[in-house]
């Protein structure tokens, strides 16, 4: 079963909500209550990055038995250095973002505390794809 | 203990999400940074931040958290206060600092 969303660049007011349809999704499946608390942060902070950093997204998510994979595809300027970017605390986001109490250099690693795999490929001034797997 | 009992045990006001005033509280997470609210909340507990935008109440959905505690009196943008009603998680406010509710909730709590 596959699942599709887009994500809109630079529009906070709708940041999370592909993160909250898959949720609900995910509970509907009767998907294990843990794994689905995972994916969601790992989710919801691929999907700020995509709002904060890149032009436009989009959230697959494919599920199958015991296992349900992530991918977050965006255009955008992609990461020039993700060994750096994976780093806690570092962050690239600007100033009106971080005043939101985003940007805290938190995310990346909220995304590999919660997933089994997690694979980042980026060209700069293409974009980015995120692939995330979590086994239940 | 209830956000209700809450409310009136710390005179908090309440700004919206009425339908959620059921929910149990079970503890709380005081942050102003989200991913780590995101990362470290658990489920039940009341959120105690100075953040006024709609993305708490995303993430207070996401993280089936039960209530949002604003401090020092401030107000949320109105997209806030209808995330909050969509989502029946109470928005409630305080005009206390974050240390000084989070030692009187503390103290509520840990004997509960």
């Amino acid at each position: 079963m596959k699942l599709e969303f887009n994500i809109e660049g630079g529009n906070f007011s709708w940041a999370g909500h592909a993160s909250s349809e898959v949720k609900k999704m995910l509970k509907q499946l009767g998907i294990d209550a843990r794994c689905i608390k995972s994916i969601v942060i790992a989710l919801y902070e691929g999907e700020v990055n995509v709002v904060a950093h890149a032009y436009e997204g989009r959230i697959l998510v494919q599920m199958e038995p015991h296992k349900i994979t992530t991918e977050i595809i965006d255009k955008g300027p992609g990461i020039p250095d993700i060994e750096l970017a994976m780093q806690e605390g570092y962050s690239t986001a600007s100033k009106e973002v971080r005043e939101m109490g985003f940007g805290a250099g938190m995310g990346l690693a909220n995304m590999k505390k919660n997933t089994d795999e997690l694979t980042i490929e980026s060209t700069v001034g293409q974009g980015t794809t995120v692939k995330m797997v979590n086994y239940f | 203990m209830k956000v209700s009992e809450l409310i009136e045990k710390l005179n908090l006001q309440v700004i919206s999400g009425e339908k959620g005033l059921d929910r149990e509280i079970s503890g709380a997470y005081v942050s102003d940074l989200l991913s780590d609210v995101m990362g470290n909340a658990r489920e039940n507990q009341a959120w105690i931040t100075l953040q006024v935008h709609q993305n708490v109440m995303a993430i207070a959905s996401l993280k089936d958290l039960s209530a949002v505690i604003l401090v020092k009196g401030l107000q949320p943008h109105k997209s806030t206060i209808q995330h909050s009603n969509e989502e029946q998680i109470p928005l409630l406010s305080t005009t206390d600092s974050t240390f000084e509710l989070s030692g009187k909730l503390y103290a509520l709590l840990k004997d509960s």
